[in-house]
This record gives structure tokens, sequence and C-alpha cells, in this order.
């Protein structure tokens, strides 16, 4: 248990900004572990995405490149095409890797670019302040789905683990979570896979995390993590959706 | 005549709502107004601050350097705003939380009020913004204490209008404070 | 008269667009402008109207091109890197001869930049902003009241010459709450869309909105008369207001927020005894060069100011007549580091007694 909270190199040792119960400090930690296992924090490029988790380079102790809301990918094919022997990742928000990035997402997939990407979908728009994303729930009310989102107007949820896993460019692609110790150790195991693929040249990989915004779903972060298990989950199932290697 | 108050304290102290409560009861008065809270990374840190300037004709500058009246409620504004005060102006601070002990406001009127004490007493600690309005009108005079307490309805949202008649007992024990 | 509301520049913006007959609003979060969408996805619907929260601000444009194009009333809304994303649907709309309101609440850049007032995308809005060689009717309230009259007017106007119109303004007039009246749409003849599409009824010919040109002189012919229609423009809706010009032997020029400053620092240069005036363009595109041409013929020296390191004062300077002595004085501002009043006035000052 211990282990749990002892700071991963790879991590700055810093205040984060994120709100209490943000469940991006997980992730980060979860991603950070990670690079301490596989010895690469010297040679790891991040790139960052336009979200809450903009601030990177603040908690990673890693190079980092900024990209525009939602191009990450592109951005982290060009960093990766042009230093094939650095271990490249993007971590992006659901907005800007399901709405304004499905394109760039979809085709560094599809390509089969060589980089890790770490998704999380927290069913909202952090940092503009609560408003509707593509995997904001049916009937969920958020300040641009004031009347609860509406499939018939604002479609569905979209599922991206399930939907990337559908290329034949991906790897590994899975769906984890963070709202309890067995789905935090289960996040870490597929983390860490996540990155083998990138270590050992076997593609593309995607992990999905979903992820708890208790400022803007108005709720407490108990109660915001009880959502990802009640209401999330249900939907957006946990597990592995692709894994070319059988890793 | 133009007026313009400066309200700075953390957040949570309510000044978003005090000055929105200044500028309704301004617009009550028959007023232009221009209400400019702090915006984008002054807001982060946890401070939160805003301009109201008030006007029979236009209002002019929603930015204000120097600011005629600034109403401070805890220590942090204080040591970071206070200074900036017009020479002739006037400072009404939080006194329960800002220590201004020692401190050298030249030319300037500064006005303790025991914000939070008061508010305690009244029971309410949530009171302490409304204190600091009724101090404002009752030190200035440039708004009416009928005109703030008609104001609330506007203030307020709906579900906390209940809340009403506690605001103007705050609202009338703030400006009680800075008689005499 | 009707009752004073004490709104947001970004909400009166939002209530202008539905008094002028928009029905349709297209756009994607960012700040500081998201309470244009807020608003909008709140009253649309009850309006009968369509609220889309697109996937990216190229949707949003694009989706603002395909309703226009039906003849309908649209808008859109954005700030600095979505404004960029939309540049290739706009200068597609305006290939296509399409009216449409673009609504741009300017924050700090390039890239990614910061949340605050900057007045850094003037070149952007005014040259255009995408390929091609175009322009838009650009307008810059300094107030709520005007983020409110000029978005109407920005209907009207990009109907009547079928070039979008862009209300374009910063997070200090977005943000700020004014006391406003609710006035009612003005009373405008707009000419009658009959190049829309909605259907080919049986006689009637073919409607196409497109922006391929590729005829023996078509091109060149679209051009020139895009040309005349933007000189039209200058001659017939140039605006702009002037304060205590008439004896100025220094005329303060700002626009926006910069203008809402600088009006108060104007006021104290004439307490302390200065003739300073202030001209302040209303319209961005078309620029009012009559105003600074006429005021320049009787006063010798101007003094830009800006939230930038300088754009407008190069239409400025093409504007004066040559005698005139332009200087010019600018901020990009940082994150919390507006100019003051204060601050302008000593610049107003300096200049004045320079
Ligand atoms: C082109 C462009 N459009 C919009 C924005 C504004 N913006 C900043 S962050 C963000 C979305 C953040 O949501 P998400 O990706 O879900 O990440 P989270 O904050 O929830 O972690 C948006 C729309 C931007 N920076 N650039
Ligand atoms: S707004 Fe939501 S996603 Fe952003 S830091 Fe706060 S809890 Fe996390």
């Amino acid at each position: 248990m211990k282990q749990v909270f002892s700071r991963p190199q790879s991590l700055k040792d810093v205040q984060t900004h994120f709100c209490p119960g943000c469940n991006h400090g997980t992730v980060h930690r979860l991603v950070a572990e990670a690079m301490d296992e596989f010895g690469i924090r010297g040679e790891t490029i991040g790139v960052a995405s336009v979200g809450c988790s903009v601030f990177l380079y603040s908690y990673f102790d890693v190079d980092v490149i900024e990209a525009p809301h939602g191009r990450a990918p592109a951005v982290a094919t060009g960093a990766k095409r042009a230093r094939p022997d650095r271990i490249v990742f993007t971590y992006q928000g659901d907005g800007d890797l399901a709405a304004i990035g499905t394109s760039e997402i979809i085709h560094a997939a599809n390509r089969g670019e060589a980089i890790t990407v770490i998704f999380v979908n927290n069913t909202t728009y952090g940092m503009t302040g609560g408003q509707m994303a593509p995997t904001t729930m049916v009937g969920q009310k958020t300040s641009t789905s004031p009347y609860g989102r509406d499939q018939h107007k604002d479609g569905y949820p979209i599922r991206m683990a399930e939907l990337l896993a559908q290329l034949e460019g991906v790897g590994f692609s899975a769906r984890v979570a963070v709202n309890s110790p067995k789905n935090v150790l289960q996040a870490k195991k597929m983390i860490k896979t996540a990155f083998r693929y990138q270590v050992e040249h076997k593609g593309f990989s995607f992990i999905e995390a979903l992820s708890a915004c208790p400022t803007n779903w108005g709720m407490n972060p108990l109660a915001a993590n009880e959502r990802v298990g009640s209401e999330m989950i249900p939907y957006f199932p946990l597990g592995v959706y692709r894994n070319t290697a059988n890793m | 005549m133009r007026h313009d108050v400066f309200i700075a304290g953390y957040g949570g102290q309510g000044v978003l709502l005090a000055g929105n409560l200044l500028s309704y009861a301004a617009i009550h008065e028959d007023k232009n107004v221009s209400f400019f809270p702090a915006y984008g990374v002054e807001k982060r840190g946890g401070s939160a601050m805003c301009t109201v300037v008030f006007s029979d004709g236009d209002t002019g500058s929603p930015v204000v350097g120097h600011p005629s009246v600034s109403i401070i409620l805890n220590q942090l504004s204080f040591d970071k705003y206070a200074a900036k005060v017009r020479q002739g102006g006037i400072c009404i601070v939080n006194s329960t939380l800002v220590k201004c002990d020692g401190v050298d406001l030249p030319d300037v009127n500064l006005v303790q009020v025991p914000m939070n004490q008061l508010a305690l007493d009244l029971g309410d600690v949530r009171m302490v913004n409304m204190l600091a309005c009724g101090a404002y009108a009752g030190k200035t005079g440039a708004l009416a204490l009928p005109s703030l307490e008609e104001a609330l309805k506007k203030a307020l949202p709906e579900r906390n209008h209940r809340l009403i008649p506690a605001n103007i007992a705050a609202i009338r024990a703030g400006a009680a404070a800075v008689q005499g | 008269m009707s009752e004073k509301l004490f709104v947001k520049g970004n909400e009166a913006v939002a209530m202008a667009a539905i008094e002028a007959g928009c029905r349709y609003y297209f756009g994607y979060p960012i700040t500081p402008q998201s309470d244009i969408p807020e608003y909008l996805s709140r009253e649309l619907p009850r309006l009968g109207g369509e609220f889309i929260q697109a996937e990216s601000e190229i949707a949003s444009i694009n989706m603002l091109l395909g309703a226009s194009a039906t003849g309908v009333r649209c808008m859109t809304s954005s700030s600095g890197p979505g404004i960029s994303l939309k540049q290739e649907g706009i200068s597609y709309m305006a290939g296509s001869e399409l009216p449409g309101v673009i609504v741009d609440i300017m924050r700090q850049g390039p890239g990614l930049g910061g949340i605050d007032a900057s007045q850094a995308d003037y070149f952007q809005a005014t040259r255009g902003g995408g390929h091609g060689g175009y322009r838009i009717i650009v307008l810059a309230p300094n107030s709520v009241q005007e983020m409110y009259d000029l978005t109407m007017l920005a209907f009207d106007l990009s109907d009547i010459y079928r070039i979008p119109a862009m209300v374009l303004a910063d997070s200090v007039i977005g943000q700020m709450k004014e006391s406003i009246t609710a006035n009612p749409r003005p009373a405008v003849v707009v000419p009658e869309k009959t190049w829309a599409v909605r259907g080919r009824a049986e006689e009637a010919p073919q409607n196409v909105v497109k922006s391929l040109k590729l005829g023996d002189g078509e091109m060149e012919a679209f051009h020139w008369a895009l040309h005349a229609r933007y000189q039209e423009l200058g001659e017939k809706e140039s605006r702009w207001e002037e304060y205590l010009t008439d004896d100025a032997e220094l005329i303060v020029t700002a626009f926006g927020s910069t203008s809402r400053i600088a009006r108060t620092s104007v006021e104290a240069a004439r307490n302390a005894g200065f003739k300073v005036g202030l001209l302040r363009p209303i319209t961005l595109f078309p620029f009012p060069k009559q105003a600074y041409a006429a005021l320049s013929r009787k006063c010798k020296r101007f003094l830009v100011m800006e939230l930038s390191t300088g754009q407008m004062v190069d239409d400025v300077h093409l504007s004066v007549a040559r005698d005139v002595e332009v200087g010019f004085y600018g901020r990009p501002p940082g994150a919390g580091s507006l100019p003051t009043p204060e601050e302008l006035f000593e610049q107003i000052e300096k200049a004045y007694n320079n």
C-alpha cells in the first residue's frame, strides 16, 4: 500500500491545481508510475492538450510540447517520426480528443503511429466551465445542455475505446476507471501495458480513463466517484477492446 | 457625479454579490452602471474582486487604477490594494480579518468595521458582504439604504428571497457601524 | 421607455441576436465567450430555434454557411484560437456572398495565449482573416449597450450587403455588466434573399451558393463588384464617435475597451486644461477614414491607443493628412494588467506637452 502514496520519480514534487476529488491527479500518477517502471523518464516527450491537463509540464518531469486544442495526436506524430527512438505520449480530455480532435485521433490511430494516448473521459468540458462534451451522458445537464443531453439533437455519448479498436492500425485499446482501489490497480496495469506497446515497438496504444469532475458535475468528490461507477461504467464498460500483441 | 468603488476579498466572501447589489441599487436610483469583475488569471488563487462605477451621466472607464472608495474584506487584498486608494478617498476595511495597525495610508480615510464579528453577532457569517455594502452607503451617502434594500430582490436569486430580511438587517448594521 | 436591464456584454449579444430574428446558433465553447452559447442553449429551444454545440469551430462556421445559404439569420461566436479555425469558412462565405454574424470576444494570443483582454486580432478581423482577398464588416462595441445595438446592426448590414459581419469585442466588454435598454429591433428594409437555396419550385431559376468561379472573366468581375460594395460601405456605413474634438489640439483615438478607458483619461486631461479630444471608430471595417481626414485638417497631433503593440495605428496613418504626427501607446496586456485611466492620462499629458 505504501507504494501507492509515494511520489513517482516522473512527477514533480509540487501541488497540482486540480480541484479536490478530480481524477486527473490519479491518472497523472499512474502514467508517471508506468514511466518509472520502464525507466523512460529521460527519453519521454509528453504532448499536452488544451483542457484542465494543459499544465502537464508543471507536473511531469519530462519534456513537453503544448498542442493546439484537439491536435495532440498530429503533434505527437510529428515528434515521433522525427525522433523515433523517443517515447511519445499525448494526454487529452474528451472535448479535446472526442470533439474537435476526432480527425487527428482517428488518423493517427489508423496510421498506427507508435505513440501512446491517454484519454481522460469526464463527460464534460472541465476547463471551460462544464459545457456538454461528446461523452456527456444522455439526459445529463451541462451549461450548454440545460435541459439535459437530448440524443435526438445532440447524439449519443461516443465510446472512443471501442471506436478506435475497429481500426487495423491500433495495437492496444482499453478503458479503465480510477473510482475504486480495485479499478486503480487495474488501470495501473493497463497503462503500463499501453506504454509497453510503445517500448516494445508494437504499435499505437490507447487508454480511456473514466474520470470524475466533481466541480462541473456539482457533486462532492465522494458522490462524483460513485457516479463513475453507477452511471458511467454501465454505458462505458471497462475492458480491453484490442490487444494485437496479446500483452 | 460619478462614483467608483473597488471591492476585494477571497472567494466565498460574496464580493461579486456585493458588487451586483450596489449596481442594482444604483440602477434603482436611475444611474448608469458598469460592473467589472476581475477576470481570468486574477481570479485564480482564490481572490475575488470587482469594480463598480455609477453615474448620472457616462460611466467612463470600467477599469479604475486609483479607486475613490475601496472595500477590503481580507488581509491579502489589503496588502495588495489598500495603497491604491486615491488621495482623499475612503478605504473601508473588514477589521476582523485585516490588521491595519501601523499601516500608513496618507490622506485616505481608513474606516474599520469588524464585519465578521458583526456578522456573527447577527447570527450568520455570510452577511459580511451585506455589512460591507451598508457601511459603504452609510459612509459615502452615494446610495440610499432603501435602494440597497430594494436591490436585494434583483441581486439575490429567487430561492434566496426568504433571506432578504436578514440581509436588510445586515445592511442596516453596516451603515450603523460607520455613523458618528 | 423599456426597463433597464443589468446584463453581461456577452449576454447582451445573445439577447440582441434573438431580437434581431436570429434563431440559429452554432458554436463551440471557449473562454471568454461561453456565456453566449450558454444563454442561447437555454433560450433558442424555447423559441423553436436551433442551438448546436458543434464538434469544433470549423464545423460551426460551416453550419453557419449552410444555414445562411437557406436564407435564415444565423450566428456563431468564438475567441482567438476558434476564430482562427473559422477563417476557412469565413473565406468561403465571403466568396459565396453569404451574410452571417460572427462574434469575436478577443483574448490574448498568439496560440493558446491567455484569456484576458487583447485587441491583437484587429488585423485578422479587418483584413478578412482568410485567403483570397476579401473583407468582412467589423463592428467594435465599447459598452454593453453597444454589444446589444451593434449585434442587431451586424445582422442588418450583413443581410443588406451580403458580406459576413463580425462583432469584435474583448473580455472586458464581454464580461462586464452594465445597465442597458433592450431596444426593439430597428425597422430596416432588407432585400429579399432571392439567392437563397430553398428547393427549386417549378419554373424558378436554380440557385447555387458557391465560391468556385472558373468562367472567363468571372473572378475578376466578382472581385471588382465586391470592391465596389466595400467602397459603398465606406461611404454609407462608416460609424464613429467624437468626444470634445472641436477645439482639440491632440486627438486620442482608440476602439472598444481601450476607448472606454481613454475617454476617462481625456476627461481628466480636459480638467487639467489640455485641449484633448477622442475619436472612436465604431466600424473598423469600413474604417471611418473620412472622420480622420476631416479632423486631421484642423488638428495635427493624434495619439493611438491599443491593447497590442500597434495595429489600428496603421489605418490611422493611412487616413490622416500627411502633415499629421501620429503617436502610439500600446500595451499587449499580460494577465490582470489592463491599462488604467491614470496610466493613459500620463501618456496624453506627455504627448500633449511634447
Ligand atoms: C480552438 C479552440 N477552441 C476552444 C478552446 C477552448 N477550450 C479550452 S479547454 C477546452 C475543452 C476542455 O475539455 P476537455 O478536453 O474535456 O478537458 P478537461 O478540461 O475536461 O480535462 C476548450 C473547448 C481552445 N482553447 N481552442
Ligand atoms: S474542473 Fe473538473 S477536470 Fe478540471 S480540475 Fe476541476 S475537477 Fe478536474
